[in-house]
């Protein structure tokens, strides 16, 4: 009787996780908390507290896997507009910190709206393009255009590049996915090499050298530049197999800046060397070849173009982060997921995380 | 119809597909990018971020050697270090400067002196250098501070070598001090090659022989390994090389000699150089007033440096390297050699001296009123008959002058162990070419020579050229350079390595000469205008009063006490002893002094009765009012 119950309740549990994407993210996880161990351990140890976010995160993606894709597909409209809404407001009524206004505040606490958009935004354009997946003309991509460009402009202009990216990218994927035709896309790219050099001479001196240290960091040793020759620094001395766990100097020495955030891949690099880039870097493929798996699988349109969507921003999140911190991408504010500490990302990520499995366990169930 | 929903369906599915395997490709070559990037950073670069990753990590700490020490010839000492605790501020690392002074002010004392010192420092350095705010704590003040380090971020307690003259004021212009490096020091270092021996010195020779011997005294840095995080802060320490202490110097000054001739100048105002004749090697430099070179160790307080710079009597003058005195009567022996070996006079020749000189309607006066009647060689210089010397000038013609006295070395650099030495004026046709601009001004006149040999006119020596000259006659025309060190002791070794004891050059005088010039100098201090001041000497002395104009006096008589102090007449005095084997030759001057026979000779006599006889005089040596009657220079 007890056992009946139990395995029930154990069915109820799992039903609608899968099993490949909590390994993959599980394993992911298991080195991020090593690594938040390594470089804070000697002063203010956050190990602990990301065991917490990672908590919360997993409960989060336990829930929102519970709702069948059609459920989510509602809440796409309200979600984004309470999205811009809030963004609007940063807009006009935001605190800035540190010169860039994204925070608003609600009394007891403030929230970063541009996080919503994260999730916001693709689920808003994947169901508009399943409402209208009959008949897709030109001027629905257009739509979708603007609804993407409307949160773009306001994040881009908080200023929080980084962000603004990643929910660019988001929104862009699918408009890829929906079928943007190749025309369009290969015009958007002349368009923008053509444009180049024109913005290039609409820039201010000082936005000009700031480009310039992006792609040569020793132009500014100690200023911009500082982050990433230290980071390659580190990278590039870990060597094949790295100094080992607790072993970086670049890292307990305090070289490393943002070491248990968005300079963390420095810190694992240091210790693990090219072994572990190369395991950290499978697990990633990993966990794309999985989601793409559950894209392709996908019953409806909405579906398909999310988890193809949400794939692909797990790819931009961690390419662009190993990217900058190895120096061959400009330094912009993004994490390298499930690895960087901080609870705000994380729960996002696990809300993406169990819109995939949303995904694939009611497809499932609606095959049955 | 279903039928064609279902293909548009499966169509669009077909190309979902396919635009997945689009994302798959630029997933795989994006990462393979990040493959590559790795593989070129850990495995090639590899080297390269290792040794860079080390540079980070290490970090080379200089230590700072200890400076050598200065002793004088017996073995006081003149300069040494002590170790004390400073309580240090970088002012890069402390955010609000004036509130962290506060707060240390309540646990510590920090005086008002203090803070100005502190400001004036900030002005001079650059705010990542850690500056003292308090030197030398208590071991109590260390404590309490070391309680409450936490707070104080950017406040730290270093042990610090300090240097110190233990003596004060004694031999201060000789000596010189040290002080903080400046940007011309910087440069000087640079010049030198010397740049990372003084990564960690913040201490310099600024004057005297700290500076001239700065990089003897300062030694060989030491450094030390330590591992170090990106703050900065040593971690631990991974190997160490030891400093190399400084050269120490042993001088040739007789410290003892030094503070008995400053306590004989009293407060007055002038210099006195004392050489040993034989070898160049100086027994006492002085020039008062004088300072204590232990205000400027620290980086000197705003009021002690005004109180020096702005006094009238410019104590941080060195009187007898850079005060240029026309030598008055001290000129007449050197005249008198001169017209010896230039055959322009002998010993006996005799002139009749009617108490003026004419030339060109022009009188030239003697001090004496009615002339010292038929005068002689002997006679001219120890009654100090001034007509002799008119004539004989006008005799020799100013260029001869001018060859003779430069090759004595007046009006050149003695090359003296101290930098700054002044030049003087040695005059000449040529020199007055050279000195002035319009071409009447440029032309020498004969009226000119007159004067110039009773030691007026252009003539301005200064102290250390005079008593170069007047070793080099007591020595017999064998001429040393001036200096202040005998020896330096290398730090490692104890190897002594000796300052030039080879002469100079050696003057070809004849030696009949020589000796009737001493003969008439021990005659001055016999019977002439010296007498007084030596009466009863237990050893046999040669000198010459001298007196130097401040202001011509136009005819009119001159009487000391009518004008004010500052427009008295300079005091001089050259003197040797004993007589037959000169141990000590010396010139003194006294500012303002009077008539040299006044106050300048009886110095003398102080410093011969010590430095012969070890007799200590009992106070700062008097005025002798008296000997004003005699007087006739």
């Amino acid at each position: 009787m007890l056992q009946q119950y139990l395995r029930r309740f154990w069915v109820r549990l799992v039903v609608h996780i899968d099993g490949p994407l909590l390994l993959i993210t599980g394993a992911l996880m298991l080195a991020g908390l090593a690594t938040i161990y390594s470089a804070t351990y000697d002063a203010n140890n956050r190990a602990l507290s990301q065991l917490l976010n990672m908590f919360v995160g997993v409960c989060v993606m336990w829930c929102v896997a519970q709702l069948p894709p059609q459920k989510l597909m509602r809440y796409a409209v309200p979600l984004y507009v309470l999205g811009v809404i809030l963004l609007v407001l940063v807009f006009f009524f935001g605190i800035k910190i540190n010169g860039a206004r994204r925070w608003l505040p609600l009394g007891f606490t403030r929230v970063q709206p541009s996080e919503i958009l994260k999730i916001a935004m693709p689920l808003m354009l994947a169901w508009y393009f399943h409402k209208y997946e009959a008949a897709l003309k030109f001027r629905h991509f257009a739509v979708a255009g603007l609804l993407l460009i409307v949160p773009f402009g306001l994040i881009a202009k908080q200023p929080d590049l980084g962000t603004a990216i990643l929910v660019g990218a988001a929104g862009f994927y699918v408009i890829f996915f929906a079928g943007l035709p190749w025309k369009v896309i290969v015009g958007m790219i002349a368009a923008g090499a053509g444009a180049a050099p024109f913005v290039w001479t609409m820039l201010h001196d000082y936005q000009r050298k700031r480009i310039l240290t992006l792609i040569d960091p020793t132009t500014d040793p100690l200023g911009s530049g500082y982050h990433i020759i230290q980071s390659t620094i580190a990278i590039g001395s870990g060597g094949t197999t790295g100094k080992g766990w607790l072993g970086g100097t670049q890292t307990h020495l305090e070289f490393i800046p943002e070491r248990h955030t968005d300079f963390i891949f420095a810190v694992f690099s240091e210790e693990h060397g090219l072994l572990g880039n190369s395991i950290l870097v499978a697990l990633y493929t990993l966990l794309i070849v999985r989601g793409m798996m559950i894209a392709a699988n996908a019953s409806t349109l909405f579906a398909r173009v999310l988890a193809g969507s949400i794939t692909l921003s797990f790819f931009t999140y961690a390419f662009v982060n190993m990217g900058m911190v190895s120096g061959i991408l400009p330094v912009v504010g993004v994490p390298l997921p499930f690895m960087s500490y901080g609870g705000t990302a994380l729960v996002t990520l696990f809300l993406a995380l169990g819109i995939l499995m949303s995904i694939q366990t009611h497809r499932m169930l609606v095959k049955q | 119809m279903r039928r064609s929903a279902l293909n548009t369906r499966d169509r669009e599915l077909d190309r979902f597909r396919f635009r997945l395997a689009v994302a798959a490709v630029a997933v795989v070559l994006s990462f393979s990018t990040l493959i590559g990037r790795f593989v070129y950073l850990q495995i090639f670069q590899h080297e390269y971020f290792t040794t860079r990753a080390e540079d980070n990590r290490i970090s080379l700490v200089p230590i700072v050697p200890n400076r050598g020490v200065i002793v004088d010839r017996s073995g006081t000492v003149l300069a040494r270090n002590y170790s004390a605790f400073t309580l240090e501020i970088t002012p890069s690392k402390v955010p609000d400067l004036d509130a962290t002074i506060d707060a240390l002010g309540q646990l510590i004392e920090v005086l008002p002196k203090d803070r100005k010192r502190f400001r004036k420092l900030l002005e001079e350095s650059k705010t990542f250098e850690s500056l003292p705010i308090r030197t030398r704590l208590s071991d109590q003040e260390v404590a309490k501070f070391a309680a409450n380090r936490f707070r104080f971020p950017g406040v730290e307690v270093r042990a610090r070598l300090f240097r110190q003259y233990p003596l004060g004021e004694v031999a201060s212009h000789a000596l010189g001090y040290i002080g903080r490096i400046n940007k011309r020091d910087l440069e000087v270092i640079d010049d030198n090659g010397q740049l990372a021996n003084y990564k960690g010195t913040d201490h310099i020779g600024k004057t005297g022989l700290e500076q001239k011997y700065e990089f003897q005294l300062h030694g060989e840095a030491g450094y030390e390994q330590v591992e170090i995080d990106a703050g900065g802060r040593a971690v631990r320490s991974l190997a160490r090389t030891a400093p190399v202490t400084g050269n120490n110097l042993t001088l040739t000054l007789d410290v003892k000699l030094q503070q008995i001739t400053e306590k004989a100048f009293g407060d007055r105002r002038g210099a006195l150089v004392a050489i040993e004749p034989s070898t160049g090697g100086i027994l006492a430099l002085v020039s008062t007033p004088t300072y204590d070179p232990n205000l400027f160790v620290d980086g000197i307080r705003t009021d002690d440096w005004d109180l020096l710079n702005n006094s009238p009597d410019k104590p941080l003058v060195n009187r007898a390297l850079n005060g240029a005195y026309p030598p008055g009567s001290t000129f007449k022996p050197l005249m008198a050699l001169a017209a010896l070996e230039l055959g322009k006079r002998t010993a006996s020749q005799t002139i009749s001296d009617p108490g003026f000189f004419n030339f060109g309607g022009h009188h030239f006066r003697d001090d004496k009123k009615g002339g010292h009647g038929t005068v002689d060689m002997y006679k001219s210089i120890v009654h100090s008959c001034d007509t002799y010397y008119y004539m004989l000038a006008n005799d020799m013609g100013i260029d001869n002058i001018a060859r003779f006295m430069g090759s004595l070395g007046l009006g050149s650099r003695t090359g003296i162990d101290i930098e700054g030495e002044s030049e003087g004026v040695l005059p000449s046709q040529e020199w007055k070419k050279r000195r002035f601009k319009r071409p009447e001004q440029q032309k020498w006149y004969a009226g000119e020579t007159i004067s110039i040999g009773i030691g007026q006119g252009y003539n301005a020596y200064t102290p250390i050229q005079l008593a170069q000259a007047m070793a080099t006659i007591a020595n017999d025309g064998v001429m040393y350079r001036p200096h202040l060190v005998r020896y330096i002791t290398d730090s490692k070794t104890g190897a002594k390595t000796y300052i030039e004891p080879q002469p100079l050059r050696t003057l070809p005088w004849k030696p009949q000469n020589i000796e009737i010039i001493k003969k008439a100098m021990i005659g001055v201090n016999k019977e002439g205008t010296g007498a007084r001041a030596f009466a009863g000497a237990a050893y046999e002395s040669a000198g010459k009063t001298g007196t130097a104009q401040v202001f011509s006096l136009k005819g009119a008589d001159y009487k000391a006490g009518k004008l004010k102090q500052e427009l008295r007449d300079h005091a001089l005095f050259i003197a040797f002893a004993p007589a037959d084997k000169p141990k000590i030759a010396l010139v003194v001057l006294v500012e303002n002094g009077g008539f040299g026979a006044q106050s300048a000779a009886p110095i003398a006599r102080m410093v011969f009765d010590y430095y012969l006889l070890g007799k200590l005089p009992k106070g700062p040596a008097q005025e002798d009012e008296a000997a004003e009657e005699e007087e006739g220079e």
